[in-house]
């Protein structure tokens, strides 16, 4: 690995050298290393490109990474990893896709991530997208995101896209048991011409469901931003979602909420926020000494914190 | 030391001239000042005037000798003039301690962060990483705001109404802030009030009214006539 694929690891996945517990690492289209534990299996799949992760039940406190980099221009990939996290599991999972292009064809990673999350089961989930080079190829990046949460379980999702890609359509779709709990938190900034479009769909079908989505996106320069969320409660549940961002230079932003409730006992709530810094919050900082850019920069960042 | 030298400061309103600030002349040296006066009365731009927020119509502003007039919010603040707002600003994802070490400018440890939250009576720990967003009560965030000034230590502290919105429990509490703030500053304050409790602590006060000085001078000379005219509606003493 050089060292453009070595700092792309560390700013997906915060890795500077090979993690502890299991991994799988994939650099353009091949495992460059793998590590499974007694508890974490890592198995490549027979009919397509991508692993089956298998965590068995009352696996607790480990964790699993596998990030994917490509750093050769033009490639363009499919990858389907499902995870399967047994009964009553507690782990932390870290992926993240790290595209380096530096040549004129696009480079393209469309990841597709099923979670099986079992009864009583909970996971963290973090997921980072980041993409640099400065050849005039575009990197572009389709995360698709499948989750079932079992009865009682439990599933917190960290994904965050900061630099470098191009276009990215992000699609996540959940569907909650009984008592299941989903967690999101979305961490968007876009510049230049990028275009980036969320989409969640989650359905809560059991007694005591809920799910809290809450997305903070920073839209600069030409890009463009679209949000949607669905959110159904079809039994007795709790939804909220929260889309907030903030809108700089000539970039545009459009919020799509959606809540829809099959049953008296689901209660749902949307708040959506568009607007531009507030022109109090820069002279506030500048009354501390900063500039009105340092000034911007503090308030873009704490908010993507 | 502060000069204001033939301020005046007019706003165009609906196609009329309104004057709301008329040749000012003040020269501030003293460590405790209090402004005064009827609401609308030009105290809060004036203020806003000094730290940059707004530009003078005609006039100069000279601190420490040096003219200002024409310098930014940010030159002015690292020249050493701060001002607390009279209603904080929030901010999505920026910590107290982020302010606070913002306000500092430097890298300062947490008990250094937590000295100064401590200062305006609020109990660190509980709020050293609390976003300044709408979880903080009105009040909170006006002692977070009082903490930043502390920390940042300038030679002119500009404090618009630190006792709006706070409550009367709490009220007790901040003006032994003031009180501690004006045994310990390097510089002045200037400080915007109604309060007579602050008005009492201050070296020297000044009325402003109708975009004028209406009266200067130290607490004794002045205060006495404040309470004085605090008489009776006049249209109802009328009906009597």
């Amino acid at each position: 690995m050089n060292t453009i694929e070595k700092n792309m690891l560390a700013e997906i996945a915060d890795l500077h050298e090979i993690p502890e517990g299991a991994y799988n690492i994939r650099r353009n289209g091949e495992a460059e290393a793998r590590n499974t534990t007694a508890n974490i299996d890592i198995v490549p799949k027979a009919d397509e490109d991508g692993i089956d992760i298998i965590i068995a039940p009352g696996t607790k406190r480990e964790s699993v990474h596998i990030p994917v980099i490509l750093s050769q221009s033009g490639l363009t990939e499919t990858v389907y990893n499902d995870f399967f996290i047994g009964e009553g599991a507690d782990v932390t999972i870290i992926a993240g896709c790290g595209i380096y292009n530096c040549g004129d064809d696009n480079s393209e990673h469309s990841g597709i991530h099923t979670f099986h999350v079992g009864k009583n089961a909970k996971v963290r989930y973090v997921e980072k997208h980041y993409g640099e080079g400065d050849g005039n190829g575009q990197n572009v990046m389709n995360p698709t995101t499948v989750i079932e949460v079992d009865e009682g379980g439990y599933m917190e999702m960290e994904t965050t896209q900061i630099k470098g890609v191009d276009s990215t359509l992000r699609k996540t779709s959940a569907v909650l048991a009984a008592d299941a709990t989903l967690v999101i938190h979305e961490k968007l900034m876009t510049h230049g011409q990028q275009i980036a479009e969320t989409d969640f769909t989650v359905d809560m079908n059991g007694a005591g469901s809920s799910v809290n989505l809450v997305s903070r996106s920073v839209a600069r320069e030409e890009s463009q931003q679209v949000f949607r969320s669905v959110i159904n409660g079809n039994n007795a549940c709790t939804g909220h979602s929260e889309c907030d961002a903030i809108i700089m230079d000539s970039a545009s932003v459009a919020a799509i909420p959606e809540i829809t409730a099959h049953h008296v006992d689901a209660s749902l709530i949307h708040e959506a926020a568009i607007g531009k810094i507030a022109g109090e919050q820069l002279i506030k900082l500048m009354t501390l000494g900063l500039t009105e850019q340092e000034a911007e920069e503090q308030i873009v960042s704490g908010f993507l914190k | 030391m502060l000069e204001l030298q033939n301020i005046s400061y007019v706003v165009e309103d609906g196609g009329n001239h309104k004057e709301i600030l008329k040749n000012i002349n003040l020269t501030i040296d003293q460590r405790f000042v209090a402004l005064t006066g009827p609401n609308g009365g030009g105290k809060s731009t004036l203020a806003k005037i000094i730290a940059g927020i707004y530009v003078p119509t005609s006039g100069r502003i000279l601190l420490d000798g040096e003219d200002i007039t024409g310098l930014s919010i940010t030159e002015r603040a690292r020249k050493g003039i701060s001002f607390a707002f009279q209603q904080p600003v929030r901010f999505k994802g920026l910590t107290v301690r982020d302010l606070i070490t913002l306000a500092a400018g430097r890298n300062i440890s947490v008990s250094d962060a937590c000295g100064y939250l401590s200062e305006v009576g609020l109990c660190a720990r509980d709020y050293i990483n609390r976003e300044i967003d709408a979880s903080l009560s009105g009040g909170e965030l006006k002692r977070i705001e009082i903490a930043m000034i502390i920390a940042r230590g300038t030679k002119l502290s500009l404090f618009d109404e630190p006792e709006a919105g706070i409550d009367l429990w709490s009220f007790g509490n901040l003006i032994q802030v003031f009180e501690k703030l004006h045994t310990r500053i390097n510089g002045s304050i200037m400080i915007i009030s109604h309060q007579e409790r602050i008005l009492n602590i201050a070296d020297r006060i000044i009325v402003i009214a109708n975009g004028q000085v209406q009266s200067d001078g130290t607490r004794d000379e002045v205060l006495p006539g404040l309470l004085g005219a605090a008489t009776a509606c006049p249209v109802l003493t009328d009906k009597l």
